[in-house]
């Protein structure tokens, strides 16, 4: 669920702009680090934290994108990729150099450990907390992308640029909101899931296939398609680690390609 | 020898509701020199793609020289002699000039995936290459890399490549198409001196082009022919007027 | 230009240019003049190779992979579990790594192969994740984290052991480099290698000339993974060591960062881009590691700004 919450930027900036951002994991590990800085050193709570995470990073973003991303819209492929595999190298190394090269353990409030007694069964607090904000982020975004002017515009972009453009809509301000957006969403989904993926300056690298793949299976430019798919993958990862445990994350990655062949363009992705 | 060059029976192309080719016969005769027209969005590069390969039709047939290649990938029926160009060029544009015509050339002598020769041991198909690029008065620029020419030589090189391949039937998707008028009059004239044994088919919206090189007209609209007949037929039918009124020549 | 001449010209464009034996003088001289560091110098030569083979699918055909490693953990685990198991012939190790090597190339470009851009990336990185995960699996085989142990390699054609010095394996790589330039020259300079840049250019347009777009791309694939897995089995035959590191992401991104620092698509950028690479990797590896992966990276998003073409690029420029 963690996933779904960093991947969904990426998923739209990728569907959207049609950029490979491989230093998306960037923003969720900037968030990570916001997060346990602020509630470590100051003693900020959880929630304040994460949603100044949240913005922090998103206004980070900003620059890099207009200064670096806004050169290569619309260019190879491997331009792409070499730019943000070198901005993943930077940002471990200047991890390691504010913050030290060990992880970075996050407290979660008291409110959230333990475990929430629903009378059939009792659920961890802190995985249900993320399994609701997800929903929550789902239905907002669905909500907000279908609903509101600004999601038209985005839908319409994302469908056909040239057109969007002709018909006057701002695709180069339309995007840096998106990207501001997504990265925004990365910060958080780090922060909140500091826990489950732990903060370390590797953080981009080590975490980089999983939020590939699940971009992959869900389907570029879709807000569902991620959702979908990181339910897909824990699920199934939890039920084969359960039944084999002795192939760990093989069936994970077999049932990704079995995936992709049948839908190449992932599951909710556009042909 | 009634076998028509290419034909179509029945081909018919949706995209869930929407239907952008319906029922569709369509016969080009050995030798002709047909044109393909209709207003915007009638569905006539829709047409070349679902001939070419390029779509593959919800139903119907096609048919090349008598022989059923509904079924065949493009690639395949370029190799019976099917050659289309491209509405907006579809060249390799940082190669040379010669470069992409003897790539052509080498395909169809079927020696483009060689893997032991050198390309340059391979002069037959170079100096074929060459000969074809005189013809059409492109020799000066046969070095020069596609980019830095004039689009109205780009477009020529286009029907440079498709001779290249030796076509039986030629589909001309809007050969004049984006050429100031300067330039046009070479494309014009090499489509005239085109050999009479290739069936050309000419999409084109200029009607003073469709007027000087086509014997026979098809007008397509929505998806659907509406009418068909020889040159003076159609210039006279008061539907096709009909149709056209208001469009202007956007030439 | 007179129309012979411009057929001459295109005739004669694969014919031997003397700069051409500059690398080769070059590896030669280095034989005598850094006698120390002829270990370095035999992973240089067989990174260059590996390099080389990524050119020919990236610069060549146009396919942007992140899963290369894949391919040369193939090789070096193949080589490397027969040396370990009784069979330590290099030659036929190398033989064996770029078969299995090849064999998982043709089969994953079946699949992988079918779509472009995103989609093709994503499958490529997904390939080699399967890879590197069933290689951490099927550890009683493979060493497993702790890497393949016991490799022993026999002397080459019987006679030429491998040293600590590194002799025969800086003379070794260097022949098998140099046998795989040619061949991977041929290539680029026949009508196929010349259809790759077709279908990197413009597909439709290769369609529409009648190319089998599809078998090409498919047969380049294969032939640059059995070149990756012949580098992956000198590395393993070399060292004396296979490690999981062979197949992981990092190995897939450095060796595009490589190529990108000498310039893609020409053949000779590998043999610039490599080993600036790994000298400079060598040096601040000692300085400072985490500095290294700052400066490579800020290096990485410089030469994409600025310096598309890589070194090689560079000159281009210069000498319009």
């Amino acid at each position: 669920m963690v996933l779904y919450l960093i991947s969904v930027g990426l998923s739209v900036t990728m569907g959207l702009m049609g950029f490979v951002n491989l230093a998306h994991g960037v923003f969720a590990m900037a968030g990570g680090y916001v997060v346990t800085s602020l509630m470590s050193r100051w003693g900020m709570p959880f929630v304040p934290a994460l949603l100044a995470a949240a913005v922090a990073v998103s206004l980070a973003s900003i620059p890099i994108e207009r200064v670096l991303y806004r050169r290569l819209y619309g260019g190879e492929e491997l331009d792409q990729v070499l730019l943000t595999m070198g901005l993943v190298f930077m940002s471990v190394a200047g991890a390691t150099y504010i913050w030290g090269p060990l992880q970075q353990p996050l407290q979660p409030p008291a409110w959230l450990s333990g475990a929430v007694d629903l009378g059939i069964r009792s659920f961890p607090a802190y995985r249900s907390f993320l399994i609701l904000c997800g929903a929550a982020l789902v239905t907002a975004l669905w909500l907000g992308i279908e609903r509101t002017r600004f999601g038209a515009r985005v839908r319409a972009s994302v469908d056909n640029l040239r057109m969007a453009q002709s018909v006057g809509i701002d695709t180069s301000r339309l995007f840096m909101t998106t990207f501001a957006l997504g990265s925004g969403l990365a910060g958080l989904g780090g922060g909140l899931g500091a826990d489950l993926l732990a903060i370390n300056p590797s953080y981009a690298l080590q975490n980089l296939a999983y939020f590939l793949i699940v971009v992959a299976v869900g389907g570029l430019g879709s807000i569902r398609g991620p959702f979908v798919a990181a339910l897909l993958l824990g699920i199934s990862d939890s039920g084969f680690k359960y039944l084999l445990p002795e192939f760990g994350a093989f069936f994970i990655y077999a049932l990704t390609m079995a995936i992709l062949l049948w839908r190449p363009r992932g599951l909710f992705g556009r042909a | 020898m009634n076998t028509p060059a290419l034909e179509t029976r029945g081909v018919y192309k949706s995209f869930d509701a929407l239907t952008v080719a319906n029922a569709i016969d369509f016969r080009l005769e050995r030798g002709a020199r047909h044109a393909l027209i209709g207003p915007n969005g009638a569905g006539k590069t829709t047409f070349v793609e679902l001939v070419t390969g390029g779509l593959q039709p919800s139903a119907g047939q096609i048919h090349l020289d008598g022989a059923d290649i509904t079924g065949l990938p493009q690639a395949a029926r370029v190799k019976r002699g099917l050659v289309r160009t491209f509405q907006i060029t579809a060249l390799f544009r940082r190669l040379s000039v010669l470069e992409n015509v003897t790539l052509a050339v080498c395909e169809r002598q079927g020696v483009g995936g060689g893997l032991f020769r050198p390309a340059g041991h391979h002069r037959a198909a170079i100096e074929e290459a060459h000969t074809l690029l005189e013809q059409l008065g492109l020799e000066d620029e046969s070095v020069r890399p596609v980019n830095m020419l004039a689009y109205g030589r780009q477009r020529l090189i286009e029907i440079a490549v498709s001779l290249a391949l030796s076509p039986k039937v030629l589909l001309l998707d809007e050969p004049a198409a984006g050429v100031p008028s300067s330039e046009s009059g070479t494309i014009i004239e090499v489509i005239e001196r085109l050999p009479s044994d290739i069936a050309v088919l000419i999409i084109e919206h200029d009607m003073d082009l469709v007027f000087r090189l086509a014997q026979r007209i098809t007008v397509l609209v929505q998806g659907s022919i509406l009418v068909e007949g020889p040159r003076e037929a159609i210039a006279a039918d008061p539907e096709v007027r009909r149709v056209y009124l208001g469009e202007r020549d956007p030439g | 230009m007179t129309p012979s001449r411009a057929v001459e010209a295109f005739a004669r464009r694969h014919r031997y240019h003397p700069f051409e034996a500059l690398p080769w003088l070059a590896a030669v001289a280095s034989y005598f003049v850094f006698p120390d560091y002829l270990a370095l110098g035999a992973q240089i030569l067989a990174t260059i190779l590996f390099a080389m083979s990524a050119d020919l699918v990236l610069g060549y055909a146009g396919i942007v992979t992140l899963g290369h490693a894949a391919f040369f953990g193939t090789g070096a685990y193949t080589a490397g579990i027969l040396a370990a198991n009784g069979w330590g012939e290099p030659i036929s190790g190398l033989l064996a790594g770029a078969t299995a090597a090849a064999f998982l190339g043709f089969l994953s470009g079946l699949v992988v192969l079918r779509t472009t851009g995103l989609a093709l990336l994503m499958q490529t990185l997904v390939v080699a994740t399967l890879v590197a995960e069933a290689a951490n699996k099927a550890s009683f085989i493979t060493g497993g984290d702790d890497g393949l142990q016991g490799m022993e390699v026999w002397p080459i054609f019987g006679w030429f052991r491998f040293d600590l010095f590194g002799h025969t394996s800086y003379a070794y790589c260097l022949a098998v480099l140099f046998l795989c330039w040619l061949a991977a020259r041929q290539i680029v300079h026949s009508p196929f290698g010349r259809s790759l840049t077709g279908i990197r250019e413009n597909v439709r347009r290769m369609h529409a000339i009648g190319a089998p777009v599809a078998l090409r791309r498919l047969v380049i694939y294969t032939i640059s993974a059995a070149l990756a897995g012949v580098s992956g089995a000198l590395i393993a035959e070399t060292t004396q060591f296979v490690s999981l590191s062979f197949l992981s992401l990092e190995r897939s991104g450095t060796v595009l960062i490589m190529l990108i620092i000498g310039g893609v698509g020409r053949l000779y950028g590998a043999f610039i881009g490599v080993p600036l690479y790994m000298v400079a990797q060598n040096r601040f590896s000692e300085i400072d590691p985490v500095y290294w992966y700052f400066w490579i990276g800020l290096l990485m998003v410089l030469v994409v700004v600025f310096a598309r073409g890589g070194v090689l690029g560079l000159f281009d420029r210069f000498r319009r």
